[in-house]
């Protein structure tokens, strides 16, 4: 097959690289450039582009690099920051997953002429009663089908994790008996396009405009101030102003209204979460999905919890089995199987 | 003809603006300075004579071909470096601000950049308007050093050299006019660009000479604050250690270029037109960035407009034809071209955009590729995209 592997520069993207290489498939590599400002954290910057490029040529495979830039400050950049606007927490590295990994760069592929788009994701696609289906990677620690969940039946058909049914140690130990200089390189954790010395509210300073805003008590009473609403996050704790005393969480962020609603733990548990923008896999995923019982994930790496899921419009309704701590607007939820293991839906939380 | 690696194994190489190949007269020449006149020619013996005519006689070559004096020459490190010097050279000695159009090679706008200076918006052909330099003159004070190139090195405009040298004599009389030759030296007679200008700078390897040299003249009587200070070769302009080697290279790649040139113009203009032509023929999107026969006659400059460069240059890759579309940034990747948006051309066409560069290796077969891999690349993206 033909196959073009994107190589953010990372050890997982190296060494899918070197496997598909030695499986005999013709392989080209690319590099997507997608932030263009300042970073030094990312899978973008110059450095990881240069890793990227001499793997590739470790590995004896040819290597691109692709501006995706535009769609990159369109789809994932701009969005983030509106997010913020209105008070949500959003989680851009699944919108880039969604527009750029592989939207942007499946549409590339087939342009181009590949059989196939190879990440380095620790996810699996396996096939189930005769058609695709994504479910965890072999790795439990390092699992992430829940930040490419979105990927539809027909992206499956031409997507491939070889480093999935993998353990991160042998990823690396792959990467360090070919001699690639990404075996031992650390994991990227932050949001690639936001500098570690700067972080979140230095990113977000110029771009759009804090406001201070009161915290409040459940009786609506002002216990504190932060100077910025935009960046609360529900169940925040720290940061708030409250001084010592009891625990107190963000339980409400009502940006308009400047107000930051503080109380105990408790408040923070739903019996369900309204979400809306859903993805299904194959379009017969909903109907078995609204008739089952389902485990849910609402952050990356984050606990299953056990729901059913109810239709009204365009909403969705997440009835938990009992009740669960809130997931902050703009997250995702992730639906699974009762194993635990096929992905089967997701979500952005709206409320 | 001559025989360059890439054509051996089959690839058709358009992309002489980026780097021409290395003449066979500029390698034989070379070759005695790799062992036998090794010598640093800064010294006083018997091997450091030798080395030091060879670069005397070099700079005789050099500028017999320019029409300057000797002693006008300095040899750099290539384009980059005879830009700084230029510029920042310029502003250091004298103060005072500099000036260039927005077409500019990133290697003379990014130092204008650098020192707070003034960037002149172009014409839509691409090159600056005399009529628009003179009226920022006229409003910008204390003008150091105005830089214009010759030629563009991705649309192939030529500038009016004359008439922007009187725009500048006229409303900033003490300015240094630099020009960026590097694309000019294998279409314009170098003699004709000269008397216009105080600096002129060169790159050898756009030439087929070597990489790593390039040719700075500087104007007798013309003050530029050295970028390299160090034992004071070339006469205190530039301070380090003569490239022997390179400059005998350079030397030799420019004469031959020089000589051939007139016939070379006519040949490869002959070339460069066929290829507008099938190319805007054959593909309903395709653009000529210029009018018909305009621009230097190297460069074949097309748009196709609702097409992305980046898969383009990869099918043509694979299709054995190496062009290329804009600059690269420092990760490899393209960044959309300031040259086109200095132009006002629209999005869809600048990400589109295609140069063909010809040089002295290029063929009538090498167009015949050319053109088919092209048609084919833009039929392919064109058949996915409906």
């Amino acid at each position: 097959m033909k196959i073009l592997v994107a190589m953010s520069g990372g050890v997982d993207s190296s060494a899918a690289a070197l496997i598909l290489r030695e499986q005999g498939h013709e392989v080209v590599g690319v590099t997507m450039r997608l932030w263009g400002g300042e970073s030094d954290t990312g899978c973008c910057s110059v450095s990881d582009v240069d890793d990227a490029r001499r793997v590739a040529q470790q590995v004896g495979i040819d290597h691109l690099v692709f501006n995706f830039s535009d769609d990159f400050d369109r789809h994932v950049v701009e969005p983030y920051v509106a997010s913020h606007v209105q008070g949500t927490t959003p989680n851009p590295c699944i919108e880039c997953n969604r527009h750029l990994k592989f939207d942007r760069l499946i549409e590339r592929g087939r342009e181009l002429g590949f059989d196939a788009v190879a990440t380095g994701h620790h996810a699996r696609i396996v096939t189930r009663d005769g058609r695709p289906r994504l479910a965890r990677g072999e790795d439990s620690q390092k699992d992430q089908s829940y930040v490419v969940h979105m990927l539809s039946g027909a992206d499956l058909d031409y997507v491939l994790f070889p480093v999935g049914d993998m353990n991160k140690s042998e990823v690396r130990e792959q990467a360090g008996r070919a001699g690639l200089r990404t075996a031992t390189k650390p994991d990227s954790q932050d949001v690639c396009f936001i500098g570690s010395t700067i972080g979140r509210a230095g990113f977000l300073e110029p771009r759009l405009t804090f406001n201070p805003a009161d915290v409040v008590d459940s009786t609506g009473a002002k216990v504190g101030e932060v100077p910025a609403v935009e960046l609360v996050t529900l169940g925040q704790r720290r940061g708030l102003g409250l001084g010592g005393g009891d625990k107190r969480y963000v339980v409400a962020v009502d940006v308009p209204s400047r107000r930051v609603t503080v109380g105990d733990e408790a408040q923070l548990f739903v019996d369900h979460t309204v979400v809306a923008n859903v993805a299904w896999p194959h379009a017969d995923d909903e109907a078995f999905v609204l008739s089952s019982e389902v485990l849910v994930q609402g952050s990356a790496h984050g606990e299953r919890s056990a729901a059913r899921v109810e239709r009204d419009g365009n909403r969705y309704r997440v009835v938990w089995s009992r009740p669960t701590r809130r997931i902050a607007p703009g997250q995702t939820v992730v639906f699974y199987d009762d194993t635990d293991t096929f992905v089967l839906g997701g979500a952005i939380v709206t409320e | 003809m001559t025989t360059v690696q890439n054509s051996a194994s089959g690839y058709v190489y358009l992309d002489h603006a980026a780097t021409s190949p290395l003449r066979p007269e500029a390698r034989a020449a070379m070759e005695p300075f790799g062992d036998v006149t090794f010598a640093n020619p800064s010294g006083s013996h018997k091997f450091a004579r030798e080395a030091r005519r060879a670069i005397d006689e070099a700079r005789d070559v050099v500028a017999a071909a320019i029409g300057c004096r000797p002693g006008e020459i300095v040899f750099t490190s290539g384009g980059t470096e005879g830009a700084n010097a230029a510029v920042l050279g310029a502003v250091r000695r004298h103060g005072g601000r500099a000036v260039c159009p927005a077409t500019e090679h990133h290697a003379v706008l990014h130092c204008v950049e650098h020192v707070g200076g003034v960037v002149v918006p172009v014409a839509q052909h691409g090159s600056v308007d005399p009529g628009v330099l003179r009226s920022v003159l006229e409003s910008t004070d204390d003008v150091a050093v105005v830089s214009v190139m010759a030629v563009n090195n991705e649309t192939g405009a030529i500038t009016d050299m004359e008439k922007v040298s009187h725009a500048v004599r006229g409303r900033a009389g003490n300015a240094i006019l630099h020009t960026d030759a590097v694309q000019a030296a294998c279409w314009l007679d170098l003699r004709t660009l000269w008397p216009h200008v105080d600096v002129l700078t060169l790159s050898a390897h756009k030439f087929g000479g070597p990489k790593g040299v390039g040719v700075m003249v500087v104007r007798e009587g013309v003050v530029l604050e050295p970028l390299m200070l160090g034992g004071g070769q070339e006469r205190d302009r530039r301070s380090g250690t003569h490239n022997v080697a390179g400059i005998v290279g350079t030397a030799e790649a420019l004469r031959v270029t020089d000589e051939t040139r007139n016939e070379e113009v006519e040949r490869v203009r002959a070339l460069r037109d066929s290829l507008v032509t099938r190319l805007t023929a054959d593909i309903p999107c395709a653009v000529p960035t210029l009018a018909a026969g305009e621009g230097s006659a190297g460069t074949a400059h097309v748009c196709l407009d609702g097409l992305e460069s980046e898969s383009l240059l990869y099918l043509l890759d694979t299709a054995g034809v190496c062009v290329s579309a804009a600059s690269a940034c420092a990760s490899g990747a393209m960044e959309p071209s300031h040259v086109l948006a200095a132009m006002n051309l629209p999005k869809s066409r600048i990400n589109g955009s295609l140069r063909f560069s010809l040089g002295h290796t290029t063929t009538a077969h090498d167009i015949d590729v050319a053109v088919d891999a092209t048609v084919a690349a833009a039929a392919r993206l064109l058949a996915v995209k409906s």
